[in-house]
């Protein structure tokens, strides 16, 4: 068995007296698109420069393809592109000049294949790589940098919220491009806090919080902890529904010919409170399944608001 | 101009112990000083000093030399020390006009604050009123210093209040250098760059004839020392300063209506698709962004030595008039003695221009990380050796390139107007003797960039110490082992064949070792450290 894209074990960072990183897990498979979600100040890109070799860990492991970080970041990072959240680059040089010294750097050579997947790549960015990088905007330094990743192609795609930047039509190329690489069956690490693209592309995720994982799986396995929104159209009474183990945020309006509910259930007890709702003459009833958002809101809930004890007994 | 209160306020509120630590260091300068201008009370001593200060090497760095027929205290203090403290004062000037203005615009925060009910020329005004203040301040505090020394306090405060409006023009130099460069730092050197043709102006003027020749009015530094303070205080050179001052403001103010903030004068031109097939690492881009400043440094210091240098053909025979005056023979000796003492003051001046600008690349290594692309591109397959090696071998060979530019430029001076009693091989050994002692300030840097990037600074104080134990080390009285922390106090006197080949040796394993430790500091560092 080949070993994992990423595989960080119990690792530790602290800066003087801030503890950055306080025990992290995080595994990423060869093919395997993970999202990386926290708010910010989560650790997130400190995750990201320990697996770089930037930053030292104190305790811990943080291995790449079998590597050690660190100690061989030099071998590594011929198979890796990184993409950093707010992406710098040499004013003086142009779009073109920047993205053309990166993909030398990464060793990459085969000239004719470079400079065709090039050409293409600018377009469906459209950037314009004769400007200098001092007059680009953040969005077109990203795109510098997004461009020169996904030219040279290679297992790992290590990306720090690197949509951040990007007006919507562009965020669609991206998604396009992270597909593709999907599909090619390399391995992508894409932290973000937004949620909408991690949910368009990855197969699994990870959510960290104060420096450590506080949920990891795939999507449909996080959807389970989660609940289910429920808006329905009732004839009887709905008093009894806010009795059931399971449900949340019962509310009940007055509506034409019925009675209008909504409430949040826990999935786990989807089943037992669905014939409960039956029993009481349903008109209408939707069901939306948990979007990432509340998945976040649930774990950061108590840091929105303190006074909301819920989220903490989720962990 | 609405806004500029508020800006002042808050500009003294960040920089106070900057306007601090600038006061109490020119205070302390003359504090330093005063012991050895004190000690001139007897006749004996203030001719034997009036001398002194006579010949050629000691006028390119003192003054006009008014009042040496009564070489007093005040006398000696107004021409030996004004040079200096201009110096000092219009650096201050410079570096924080340009930091609240230019630096400002270059990291965005000049943007956030401009966006308030905040008028166009607010910062300028704002930056130019911190910079009278903390001129103000230095004028106060030094004049009371020599007061307190018992020098004549009217003429004291004259003479500190003169400096400090000559250090109020180069101030209206950064004002409008930050508007014709984009960059601060780039803004900085052209300040830098006027501050220093000044000080040669000055130089060549007074050396060609005793109390200047119209050279020497070209120098806003002549200015301040042409009011004659100590001896006959005059005040109308003094004009020249506020008209000077005056036509800067009204330069930047045209040049800052006709930009948009963030942006320079000239407009940007658009860049290759391509990258050039050169560009393969990180030994080329450090190429790539250091070859201008590279080019411009050794041309600008060039000019500078060439024009030095076509006068120290008038040294042996501009002072016939008292040859054969057995003390000052005592105290310079004759003839070619005497070109290579002023030699010898010249390559230190070389020397010091060459380990600013190796001081500046290394540094270079330090603003890639701060800017996070130091990041970026250790991301790639590159090792921090390789990375680290490429500005250090920049700031390397840029500095034995200005170095030795510099000694053959000051040759080619020389041989222009005909002389040639020294032939160019006596130069480039006195360029090439500073060369392990460069070495020693690039490790420095180098090491501190990677143990104690917070600390960088430190290099700009180990240089400027270097100068102070170069020019001022008898004047203050260092003691012994004070002046042995300079590396280039080890140098010896190259001009006068005064150096000894175990020292120089001692000098590259300094640097060896600093080198060693810079790498192994880096490898094991976080990046980025900031």
């Amino acid at each position: 068995m080949t070993a994992p894209a990423i595989e960080i074990h119990d690792l530790r960072k602290s800066f003087g007296s801030v503890q950055a990183l306080t025990g992290l897990d995080l595994t990423v498979q060869p093919g395997e698109v993970r999202g990386f979600l926290g708010p910010n100040g989560a650790g997130k890109s400190t995750t990201i420069r320990v697996l770089l070799g930037l930053l030292r860990a104190d305790s811990g492991t943080a291995r790449l393809f079998g590597g050690d970080a660190w100690r061989d970041a030099v071998p590594l990072h011929r198979r890796l592109a990184y993409v950093p959240g707010d992406v710098s680059l040499w004013p003086s040089l142009s779009g073109g000049e920047c993205i053309d010294y990166l993909v030398r750097l990464s060793g990459r050579k085969d000239h004719a294949r470079l400079a065709a997947r090039k050409a293409e790549l600018l377009e469906r960015f459209e950037l314009d790589p004769r400007k200098k990088a001092r007059t680009y905007s953040k969005g077109n330094r990203q795109k510098v940098a997004l461009v020169a990743a996904f030219l040279t192609e290679p297992d790992l795609y290590v990306l720090d919220e690197p949509t951040s930047g990007l007006d919507p039509l562009m965020e669609a190329v991206f998604t396009q491009y992270v597909r593709e690489v999907k599909d090619a069956g390399r391995s992508v690490l894409l932290s973000s806090h937004i949620l909408s693209e991690v949910e368009k592309v990855c197969d699994t995720v990870t959510i960290i919080r104060n420096g450590a994982a506080v949920e990891s799986g795939t999507l449909d396995e996080l959807r389970h902890l989660t609940r289910t929104s429920v808006s329905a159209v009732l004839d009887g009474d709905p008093a009894v529904l806010g009795a059931l183990p399971g449900v949340h945020d019962l509310v009940v309006t007055p509506s034409d010919g019925g009675t209008r509910v909504t409430f949040d259930v826990d999935d786990a007890r989807l089943g037992a409170v669905l014939p409960a709702v039956g029993t009481l003459g349903v008109q209408r009833l939707t069901a939306t399944p948990p979007s990432l958002e509340e998945l976040f809101l649930r774990h950061y809930g108590d840091a929105l608001d303190p006074s909301e004890p819920h989220a903490a007994g989720a962990r | 101009m609405t806004g500029t209160g508020t800006l002042l306020r808050f500009m003294l509120r960040r920089d106070r112990m900057r306007i601090l630590w600038w006061t109490l260091g020119i205070a302390a300068l003359y504090a330093g000083a005063a012991g050895e201008y004190l000690s001139l009370d007897d006749p004996a001593a203030r001719s034997a000093r009036a001398v002194l200060v006579s010949s050629p090497a000691m006028i390119s760095m003192s003054g006009p030399g008014y009042g040496l027929d009564d070489y007093t205290p005040g006398a000696a203090v107004a021409n030996e020390l004004i040079l200096w403290v201009v110096l000092a004062a219009a650096v201050m000037s410079i570096l924080q006009v340009v930091r609240h203005t230019r630096a400002e615009e270059e990291n965005g925060s000049a943007e956030l604050v401009r966006a308030g009910t905040v008028g166009r020329h607010a910062a300028s005004v704002a930056a130019l009123l911190l910079v009278v203040v903390m001129n103000a301040a230095v004028a106060l505090a030094s004049g009371a210093v020599l007061a307190a020394q018992g020098l004549d306090a009217g003429q004291a405060f004259a003479m500190t209040s003169a400096i400090a409006l000559g250090a109020l023009v180069f101030g209206a130099v950064a004002l409008v250098a930050a508007q014709a460069h984009e960059h601060g730092r780039g803004a900085v050197g052209l300040s830098l760059a006027v501050l220093g043709a000044a000080f040669l102006l000055r130089a060549l003027g007074d050396v060609q004839e005793r109390h200047g020749s119209a050279l020497s009015w070209l120098s806003p530094i002549a200015w301040v020392q042409q009011t004659r303070v100590f001896v006959d205080l005059r005040w109308w050179p003094l004009g020249l300063c506020a008209a000077a001052g005056v036509l800067l403001l009204a330069v930047a103010a045209r040049l800052a209506a006709r930009r948009d903030v963030g942006a320079g004068l000239l407009a940007v031109r658009p860049g290759r698709r391509d990258a050039r097939a050169t560009l393969t690492g990180p030994l080329p881009l450090a190429w790539l962004q250091q070859r201008a400043s590279l080019g411009w440094t050794t041309l600008g210091l060039g000019a500078m030595w060439l024009a030095s240098g076509t006068i120290i053909r008038q040294v042996p025979t501009m002072l016939d008039a008292i040859q054969g005056n057995p003390l000052y023979d005592a105290l310079l000796g004759t003839g070619e003695d005497m070109v290579r003492t002023f030699l010898g003051i010249f390559g230190l001046y070389i020397a010091v221009g060459a380990a600013a600008f190796g001081v500046a690349a290394t540094l270079r290594a330090r603003s890639e990380e701060e800017a996070g692309r130091t990041e970026v591109a250790l991301a790639a397959p590159v090792s921090r050796y390789r990375w680290l090696a490429a500005p250090l071998t920049l700031a390397l060979v840029g500095a034995v390139v200005v170095q030795l530019t510099g000694a053959l430029a000051l040759w080619a001076g020389a041989a222009s107007t005909g002389y040639d009693a020294l032939d160019v091989g006596e130069y480039l050994r006195l360029g090439a003797a500073y060369l392990p002692a460069l070495g020693v300030l690039v490790g420095f840097t180098a090491a501190l960039h990677a143990w104690l990037p917070r600390g960088t600074g430190l290099a700009w104080a180990l240089l400027g110490y270097v100068f102070v134990v170069g020019m001022f080390a008898d004047l203050f009285g260092l003691p012994g082992w004070a002046r042995r922390i300079s590396p280039f106090w080890w140098v010896g006197n190259p001009a006068l064949g005064d150096v000894e080949a175990a020292r120089l040796g001692g000098l590259a394993g300094v640097a060896a070792v600093l080198f060693l430790l810079a790498f192994a500091g880096f490898r094991r560092r976080d990046v980025p450290r900031v």
